[in-house]
């Protein structure tokens, strides 16, 4: 069971987030670092559905390519998959007994070290927007109340997503989804201009732009904007030494 | 990994199964025009326009299903405003299903204009891969009102074809020769982007030109965008501006 007052502090922030000058992506990104903490799982992952239907990683707690790769195969197969088309949490998932059920997902989680999965719906009403994922290294049962905080925490993911939606005069929640989309995808590009400048990998790169923002109390889509819009100033912007 | 029956293919074949007509312009423009007579039949709406900026932001190249379409098409640009435009510096759709509501508070010299021609409805998609912004998507109705789920999905689907066959356009001899299943880079396959992104810096192009580059090798050298894109990130292939 986590602690009722760190709880308390997590939703404050997410509300505050959520008045603020909302940026899609930097929400979800601290939704997921905020889950990973507050649940010891060793990593969490946000997915949302695309124009296709098709599952995409939108913010993670971990960035490294292998983690990304587990979030994404599940847009053929997985516990975010199963948990997306039935709207429904897949929850306490045993990595080591679900060959049969995901073939290729499932070794490949065993391969990084996980051992249990759990996938909650993003939904309102009849719509599933995405899923929350949480990966752990060891096959304890999550309480059952923890089970519902998550919950009300992927609640809360897509409440966000859809309050920026009214507060954007009316705006559907398509252009929001899509513009997300995009930027994350802007955010790979960005990783990759950093690698080669630097002859880093883009896992590195992506520290540098993390740190970068931390430093900085910058959005990180802004940051991935501004590699991309002025190349010239990478060096100087992101210095890995 | 894609069915047979994918939306993309689907659009796809509407496009390739558009007859030709006698007013096409030849290549990428003509194929263009087919994309947008398919999509407005298809979708359906009055008329469908796309139009492609140049890299300083001025539009390019301009398609149309129709003559008075691509007239509609061009207001925005004598206006300097507008749901292309929009979606072109946003990144994002922009969907305006009444004009009479956008004049008031969007675009007070474009909603006018267009209602005069007899728009009442305009919808934008963008045609790009994450910064690499191509230009937008034109959708036009005589009636206001939304566009249904349904009819976003196949807009927006219609737009992934575009970006295609501009993606496509510097390589092919033949237009027919474009085969399905070529959107392999708009499958969101990050290390596809990350390699773009180092492609731009060895180049130093654009992230569009770098995509062209990188989809010509893997056509040219018979593999998978996606081992080529494992193979970039692996410093196991570097492009240089010459090659």
């Amino acid at each position: 069971m986590i602690a009722a007052e760190r709880l308390a502090e997590v939703f404050v922030e997410l509300a505050d987030t959520l008045i603020d000058d909302f940026d899609l992506i930097e929400f979800l990104q601290m939704l997921a670092t905020h889950t990973s903490d507050l649940f010891d799982a060793r990593a969490a992952g946000l997915l949302l559905a695309d124009h296709r239907g098709r599952l995409q990683v939108m913010a993670a707690s971990d960035e490294r390519s292998e983690m990304l790769e587990l979030f994404q195969v599940q847009a053929h197969e997985g516990p975010c998959q199963d948990c997306f088309t039935h709207g429904k949490a897949v929850v306490n998932a045993d990595l080591t007994q679900a060959n049969d059920r995901w073939p290729n997902f499932a070794p490949r989680a065993v391969t990084a070290g996980y051992r249990s999965v759990h996938a909650f719906p993003l939904r309102l009403r009849n719509q599933t927007y995405g899923a929350l994922n949480l990966f752990g290294t060891d096959t304890g049962q999550m309480d059952p109340t923890d089970t519902k905080i998550v919950q009300a925490l992927a609640d809360i993911a897509t409440i966000g997503m859809l309050q920026q939606r009214a507060i954007q005069r009316g705006d559907d929640l398509t252009e929001q989804l899509q513009g997300a989309l995009n930027t994350r995808i802007v955010i790979e590009q960005a990783k990759g201009m950093i690698a080669q400048t630097h002859g880093i990998s883009p896992d590195q790169a992506f520290n540098l732009l993390r740190a970068y923002c931390r430093k900085n109390s910058l959005p990180l889509t802004d940051v991935a904007n501004r590699v991309i819009t002025q190349p010239a100033s990478l060096g100087d912007l992101l210095n890995p030494g | 990994m894609k069915d047979s029956a994918s939306p993309f293919d689907r659009v796809w074949a509407l496009i390739a199964a558009e007859p030709v007509s006698s007013t096409d312009k030849p290549d990428l423009v003509g194929w263009m025009q087919r994309l947008c007579r398919a999509a407005s039949t298809a979708l359906p709406a009055t008329g469908v326009g796309i139009t492609v900026m140049s890299g300083d932001g001025d539009p390019a190249t301009v398609a149309a299903s129709d003559p008075h379409s691509a007239t509609v098409e061009d207001l925005q640009f004598i206006l300097g405003e507008g749901p292309c435009i929009d979606a072109y510096n946003t990144g994002r759709p922009v969907l305006a299903p009444d004009l009479a509501v956008a004049v008031r508070v969007r675009w007070p010299g474009y909603g006018l204009a267009a209602q005069e021609h007899g728009v009442q409805a305009a919808f934008a998609f963008p045609l790009q891969i994450g910064a690499a912004r191509l230009g937008a998507l034109d959708v036009y109705r005589d009636q206001p009102g939304s566009l249904s789920p349904e009819t976003i999905i196949e807009a927006l689907t219609f737009a992934d074809a575009a970006m295609t066959g501009l993606l496509d356009a510097q390589q092919r001899s033949n237009e027919n020769d474009l085969a399905p299943g070529l959107d392999e880079a708009l499958d969101n396959r990050f290390e596809l982007y990350q390699a773009q992104g180092m492609v731009a810096i060895q180049l130093g192009t654009g992230l569009h030109e770098a995509m062209i580059r990188i989809r010509a090798y893997a056509y040219a050298h018979n593999r998978a965008l996606s081992d080529v894109a494992d193979d970039i990130i692996a410093r196991n292939i570097v492009f240089e501006t010459d090659s």
